[in-house]
């Protein structure tokens, strides 16, 4: 004991270990200020919280899984990256390959797994912040971007969907595509779409609506998996990152954990 | 069991299952505080979990619906919301007491009193990671990530479902045309969301859990999350089948099942069956009856509620922000309206012009 005690504290006196952590150990309330203010990550935390703000009965903890499961899809999403194309003719295979050749092969299962918990602990994280009052002034703000972010978590979900290439992928990508031409004046079958045509030539076509813009295409294709592909690896996680980038920090500028008044 | 199993497919009618679920729905808001009691909450969880292993038992349901792989989510859903349900309003029911005895709420105990965040917070988050991750790698290690055969544009399953967090949009699609169901009312659904901290006034209720302090708020928003958006995720999944017909839980899915398609539209329950002429000829006229019903529907009740129960609200909100909240909830009432009128009386359209149906 003395000896893992006595090695523990040359590691803490070492170079690199002070290079690393610039405070002693915290048990003083200094070091553990600065555990939290010198950290980038936990930084994002104030270095005290209220009491009542810390009890899991009270958070649900449930932006914190959130966001830890943003973290997990994000890595095992760059490991699947590593082996599927987004083509017609790899892409279903590819999948197959993940499950019997690759090792460590449950990277497909911990994606689409904590992508269905993702959904749901957004819903239940809204939930939480409702039931408790907390998008009242002054956390008007945070809410609204809050909402962006399910949106935003929906949209990586339904994206994803389509990425298997198999027929639940495009079955259920065509049947959520479809509301697309029904979109009021931009959608070809929308209401107010007839409305917008120059002498005879309609302007609004099914070669030229949002549905041909989301989709690429007349019909959910190769092109459509491009889309979808880099709408979901790029295109969606970078805007969310940056709201939730600004979601963090509101927290903080609009009083940390909300409590009574 | 047979015959149980009969009785509860005939429950799940769709018009007597949203009644249920809306009589339990009312009955939880008024006893509220005698539902949360440890005992009843934890007999009825138990009752939940009852009917989760008899539905497990059950060879259509597993084949149909519950063990699709996709389909997990779903009764972790319903128990994590029914937990939550209970844990918030249980929470609420305290602070309600205690406000009744003139004591602050319980999260005030503490009043401004603070921890340090290392350890205390960022112990019970690494805590709740580790839990986390444990549950994941087991649902992974445990369950296949769902895999169909290749895609195919010529081969369309029946039905073709959306996945479960989208099921109540495509619920919403029997009632409503795609225009409405599928783009203005899901719009309408984020935009109310974030209109919420600009029209709910209310000032009590900031930072604590309570239900006295803003009833109508919770309500509202209760109705919207756990009526027309969960209990139609359990139409979607659980009670529609081939050809988008509905069947009991326990029911075989037959796709040949033939269901009498007789809805008929506004206009022509005016002038065929109570007038007894044929339809007019203009859209405007024959339409007429429908134009006024949703015009009045969305220009009345608004006013009128303001010169009567919701004077005060209208004179906290002022004009514009009272009927923004006015208007959104009738879009939100506009849906159980509409299917109540589909079962009731096989309405189809309230206003029936091409490409704008209502």
């Amino acid at each position: 004991m003395s000896i893992l005690k006595k090695t523990g504290e040359e590691i803490r006196k070492s170079q690199v270990w002070r290079s690393i952590f610039r405070h002693g150990p915290p048990t003083t309330h200094r070091n553990r200020a600065m555990a939290v203010a010198s950290n980038v990550f936990l930084h994002l935390h104030p270095v005290k919280t209220r009491t009542s703000g810390v009890r899991m009965s009270y958070t649900w903890c449930m932006g914190g899984i959130t966001f830890f499961l943003f973290l997990a899809l994000t890595v095992t999403g760059i490991l699947l990256m590593f082996y599927y194309h987004p083509t017609a003719d790899k892409a279903f295979n590819d999948i197959v390959s993940l499950r019997q050749d690759t090792p460590l092969g449950i990277m497909r299962e911990l994606h689409r797994w904590g992508a269905h918990a993702m959904v749901l602990s957004v819903w239940l994280h809204m939930y939480r912040v409702f039931m408790t009052g907390s998008y009242k002034p002054p956390r008007e703000f945070n809410w609204n971007v809050g909402v962006v972010l399910l949106l935003l978590t929906l949209l990586l979900s339904f994206t994803g969907y389509l990425l298997p290439w198999d027929q639940l992928a495009i079955w259920a990508v065509t049947v959520g595509t479809n509301m697309a031409r029904a979109h009021p004046v931009i959608g070809h079958e929308g209401p107010g779409a007839e409305l917008l045509k120059i002498g005879d030539i309609s302007l609004v076509t099914a070669g030229s609506d949002i549905r041909f813009a989301l989709l690429s295409g007349r019909f959910v294709g190769e092109a459509t998996l491009l889309r979808f592909y880099v709408l979901h690896c790029i295109a969606i996680p970078f805007a969310a990152v940056i709201l939730m980038a600004v979601h963090f920090w509101r927290v903080r500028k609009d009083g940390g954990i909300s409590g009574p008044m | 069991m047979e015959g149980f199993k009969h009785f509860l497919n005939a429950l799940s009618d769709p018009a007597i299952f949203l009644t249920i679920s809306v009589a339990l729905f009312l009955a939880l808001l008024k006893w509220y505080r005698v539902v949360t009691r440890p005992q009843i909450a934890g007999a009825i969880g138990a009752l939940m979990l009852a009917a989760l292993v008899f539905g497990a038992m059950d060879e259509n349901l597993v084949h149909n619906a519950l063990g699709k792989p996709d389909n997990i989510p779903i009764p972790l859903m319903l128990g994590t919301v029914a937990f939550f349900t209970w844990l918030s309003l249980r929470k609420a029911a305290i602070n309600d007491e205690r406000a009744e005895k003139g004591l602050p709420p319980a999260e005030a105990e503490e009043g401004s009193q603070k921890v340090y965040t290392w350890p205390d917070l960022v112990f019970s988050e690494f805590v709740c990671l580790l839990l986390v991750s444990a549950l994941l790698l087991v649902w992974a290690w445990q369950l296949q990530a769902p895999l169909e055969p290749p895609a195919s544009a010529s081969k369309t399953p029946n039905p073709a479902k959306a996945p479960w967090y989208f099921l109540a949009l495509q619920e919403m699609l029997v009632y409503f045309d795609p225009w409405l169901a599928g783009v203005v009312l899901p719009g309408l659904i984020i935009v109310g969301l974030m209109a919420i901290p600009y029209i709910d006034p209310n000032p009590k209720g900031n930072g604590y859990y309570t239900f006295a302090e803003r009833k109508f708020a919770i309500s509202m928003f209760l109705f919207g999350f756990l009526i027309l958006w969960v209990v139609l995720i359990l139409y979607g999944a659980f009670l529609r089948g081939p050809n988008w017909n509905f069947f009991g839980p326990f029911e075989r899915w037959d796709s040949h099942k033939v269901v009498a398609l007789t809805n008929v539209n506004l206009s022509e329950y005016f002038w065929i069956h109570w007038l007894g002429r044929p339809l007019p000829e203009a859209w405007y006229i024959r339409e007429a009856p429908g134009l006024l019903l949703v015009a009045g529907y969305f220009a009345a009740i608004p006013p009128l509620l303001a010169f009567t129960k919701l004077r005060g609200l209208f004179q906290q909100l002022g004009f514009v922000r009272y009927n923004i909240l006015m208007h959104l909830l009738l879009f939100m009432a506009l849906l159980p309206i509409k299917m109540v009128l589909r079962w009731a009386v096989n309405l189809k359209y309230l206003i029936a012009i091409k490409n704008y149906n209502v």
